[in-house]
């Protein structure tokens, strides 16, 4: 993978920031996620958080088993805010 | 892992990080103590809003101490913290939440604070995407230095400041004890090492009280689940963050463009409870959208929990207990804990590193709950 290949497309992150970011310090994978956003867009890490596991095992040595994976959060796929403020059902 | 140290913060987040970063910088020899990852309470689920409108006195002098450390705070840790002063625009209702404004707004400006009474004709003038009608305001109050600040950033920076000036700052490492010799702290068991130690600070939020309970003090902090969403990342639309207390609304546009906000569930319970509800969706949709009806084309990504941990007075817990030399408290934050760091780590340093003391932490000291009349913080949100 080249290095400037683009890990999180929701907010932009190379695989180069990523390994930047674990050299400055930041290996835990929740810690990495706030410090850098990948996994808070739209696809919730459902792309780029496989990714960061592979580079974080590689640059730390610690087993995928011993990360935690970050929540999903609800409403896992993006929904319309009006949608969810209306009680009529469509018809 | 060290064996011994002057001090052991119990929490890390916001509260115990930047209170590391102050006592390294005094020449203190602190350990910080994290059961789980840096910021992984109620810091890294807050909703990064920085206020100065407070309804009691003290709480508006603390806040605007704290907003003059924050604007030096990049520069003096070396890394963006990413504060924006948009300030905050506080919706009034009606006549009697207008009277309780303009007795805030005298006692502000006695402090020398800069806060304006709005005209609902002028509300839209600070925030255009406002629906005046449908939020059903007569007016606000507006601090243009309020504002809002990366929480996740600003505890990062203060590690990492504090990691260059000798703290150690360990993770994942959880307290399972504290011991006592004759009426003073010892040590702190984790589940990695005893730590040797004759000072302990309690900042671990809502398990506050569970780590008071570890040497039989009791606190009165209730934890209370908040929630808070995050939509879609957006250009720039408006720069203050928006707040009523009737609704108990809050919410502003992030940095990255995501407009964030929360609004207590109907029927709050208290409690350790961390899982999202489907009524906050509900409820907190119907009333953005209220407030601002160009939104409900906007999507919704994420919604998370995070912990209130709640005073009687909605004021923190600062200070030494009366019952156990070296126990400190740095907790109850009632959901200020990041507004109020810069400020709180700044007296509790001084406390702990140079027995300074002041009228502002005998006021917050555990023991004002004792049989005396409480002056509750009436502006709360979320």
């Amino acid at each position: 993978m080249k290095k400037s290949a683009i890990v999180c497309r929701c907010e932009d992150i190379t695989e180069e920031e990523v390994i930047k970011t674990i050299e400055e310090g930041y290996t835990d994978l929740e810690e990495l996620r706030r410090k850098l956003r990948i996994g808070m867009g739209p696809c919730q890490g459902r792309v780029c958080i496989p990714m960061v596991i592979k580079i974080l095992e590689k640059k730390t040595g610690k087993k995928i088993s011993k990360i935690s994976i970050p929540t999903s959060r609800p409403p896992i796929t993006p929904v319309p805010l009006g949608t969810m403020a209306s009680d009529k059902d469509e018809k | 892992m060290k064996n011994k140290a002057d001090v052991v913060i119990i929490g890390g987040g916001v509260s115990g990080c930047s209170l590391a970063y102050m006592l390294a910088n005094k020449g203190i020899d602190v350990v910080v103590a994290e059961k789980n990852y840096l910021s992984s309470g109620a810091t890294g689920g807050c909703g990064a809003g920085i206020r100065q409108q407070w309804s009691t006195k003290e709480n508006t002098e603390l806040a605007i101490k704290s907003v003059k450390i924050f604007k030096s705070l990049s520069a003096k840790l070396g890394q963006d913290i990413e504060l924006r002063q948009g300030g905050y625009l506080i919706a009034v209702h009606d006549a009697k939440e207008m009277k309780q404004a303009e007795k805030n707004v005298n006692m502000q400006h006695s402090l020398g604070l800069k806060v304006d009474i709005l005209d609902s004709n002028d509300i839209n003038d600070v925030v255009p995407v406002l629906d005046v009608k449908g939020m059903a305001a007569i007016g606000a109050t507006f601090c243009p230095t309020d504002g809002h600040a990366n929480p996740f950033k600003t505890t990062f920076a203060y590690v990492n400041a504090a990691r260059k000036n000798g703290a150690e700052i360990y993770t994942h490492t959880k307290v399972t004890d504290i011991k006592t010799i004759k009426g003073k702290i010892s040590a702190v068991k984790t589940d990695k090492g005893i730590i040797k130690t004759n000072t302990v600070v309690n900042a671990a939020g809502v398990w506050s009280k569970k780590i008071a309970e570890m040497v039989d003090i009791k606190i009165p902090n209730v934890p209370f689940r908040k929630e808070i969403m995050a939509t879609e990342r957006l250009k720039p639309m408006f720069e203050a963050m928006v707040i009523s207390f009737k609704d108990g609304i809050y919410f502003s546009q992030q940095e990255e463009g995501q407009i964030v906000g929360g609004i207590p569930i109907p029927g709050e319970k208290k409690g350790y409870k961390t899982l999202p509800t489907f009524s906050f969706i509900q409820h907190m949709s119907k009333t953005l959208t209220r407030y601002v009806p160009q939104l409900k084309h906007i999507n919704m990504l994420r919604h998370w929990t995070g912990f209130y941990d709640v005073t009687p007075d909605a004021r923190p817990i600062l200070g030494e207990v009366k019952e156990l030399k070296g126990f400190i408290q740095c907790n109850g934050f009632s959901g200020h804990g990041f507004m109020l760091s810069p400020i709180v780590s700044q007296i509790l340093s001084d406390f702990i590193a140079d027995s300074k003391t002041s009228k502002i932490l005998e006021s917050l000291n555990v023991n004002r709950f004792k049989g005396k009349k409480i002056d509750h913080e009436m502006y709360v949100v979320g």
